[in-house]
């Protein structure tokens, strides 16, 4: 069964600083903001942000230094890339799938329309 | 930590709370949640030591509460829904008050708050709105940097700007290991502040888990139709908004308005899904 989702909060918080990293206002190699300001500055609960970070780390996104905080990876942009393709397919795909069936589309219709 | 066991609490014959046991450990914020009247404002009372258990315990960090011990009573405030006001006190005058009781209160942090929440501590309560008193009576209480801080009803009468300053000066507390119990029936107003959520109804705890745990076990699905097997669903633009028990179905934004429907009409069910 198809269920239509919403995304919890931390990938949410995930999403828009994946999109702070994309458009270079958080550089590579350089510092994370804290935890704490993230929190602060979305009035989220701290724990809520935890996720986020290790969410990010789990994807290597952001690795952390020891007793000196977060930092973004050398190469963020392209896990995130990567990251946002393998949703596309696992997500958005087979919602778009089904829905062209439903409207009784073929990918042929949509290569024409172009 | 503040722990009650087997905390049972009546007023006269009329039982609030039987049998219950629960834990509050630090550095954390937690909401507390019910209908009117299930006993959010008792149960606080009990923890910071004006009332006590009719059977069970309630001690914080190992001192029953209700002794009141001035060690304790140092760590621990409690900001009631209305508190009676002088007429001619001020923010900064009721403040100083309670500072000489509590050792860690400071009051540049007083003025920084005040500053922030756009309040001017040296104004009179009686010419303020029922607002901007409440704003001033939160900055006074997250002012006295106690190790426990109370809060009932926090966000009745704020306006929508300071509901969102409450929520970021609150965040910025528990950072430092200090433990916060917000009860509210204002949800909305807490959503993503919270964490872990407990949720009472007659006498007992109907549900004590960290958002992470009840996105594990419940899936929320917005915009969907109606599902028969869903513990709770309502009307919403665009379909149904359902709470379900999560089978594999990952992770979903909680809603805790529907988090709270479900769990009050689904008792038993909630009780197995979360091993209570």
């Amino acid at each position: 069964m198809d269920f239509k989702k919403q995304k919890s909060i931390y990938q949410q918080i995930a999403d828009t600083l994946c999109e702070r990293i994309v458009g270079n206002e958080l550089k590579a190699d350089e510092r994370m903001p804290s935890v704490r300001d993230v929190a602060i500055q979305l009035g989220v609960n701290p724990n809520t942000v935890m996720r986020t970070f290790d969410y990010l780390q789990q994807n290597e996104i952001i690795f952390n230094k020891r007793g000196v905080g977060y930092f973004v990876a050398g190469d963020a942009s392209d896990k995130i890339l990567a990251l946002h393709r393998k949703e596309f397919i696992e997500e958005d795909l087979p919602a778009f799938v089904q829905k062209m069936n439903m409207l009784g589309l073929t990918f042929d219709d949509i290569i024409k329309m172009k | 930590m503040i722990e009650l066991k087997d905390f049972s609490f009546s007023y006269g014959l009329t039982s609030v709370f039987e049998n219950i046991n629960l834990e509050f450990k630090e550095g954390n914020i937690y909401g507390l949640l019910g209908e009117n009247g299930v006993g959010k404002t008792t149960m606080l009372k009990c923890i910071s030591g004006l009332l006590r258990p009719t059977k069970g315990s309630c001690t914080v960090d190992g001192d029953v509460t209700f002794d009141r011990n001035p060690e304790f009573l140092e760590n621990i405030f409690f900001l009631p829904d209305d508190v009676p006001l002088p007429d001619d006190s001020t923010p900064e005058g009721f403040f100083h008050a309670l500072a000489a009781f509590y050792a860690s209160s400071s009051e540049d942090e007083m003025h920084r708050l005040a500053k922030e929440l756009n309040i001017d501590p040296k104004r009179r309560f009686k010419e303020m709105s029922f607002g901007q008193q409440k704003k001033s009576l939160i900055v006074c209480s997250l002012a006295l940097n106690t190790r426990y801080l109370l809060l009932d009803e926090p966000t009745n009468g704020l306006d929508i700007p300071s509901k969102a300053d409450f929520r970021r000066i609150l965040t910025e507390r528990v950072g430092n290991g200090q433990t916060i119990i917000i009860s509210t029936h204002q949800v909305k107003d807490v959503e993503n502040l919270i964490d872990p959520i407990i949720i009472i109804s007659n006498s007992s705890v109907m549900l004590n888990a960290s958002v992470e745990t009840i996105t594990e076990k419940l899936f929320f699905e917005y915009g969907g139709q109606q599902r028969p097997d869903a513990l709770y669903s309502e009307m919403m633009p665009g379909g149904y908004l359902n709470v379900l028990p999560n089978n594999g179905m990952g992770e979903s934004l909680i809603n805790i308005e529907a988090l709270f429907n479900a769990v009050l009409r689904n008792r038993e069910v909630i009780k197995n899904i979360f091993n209570l």
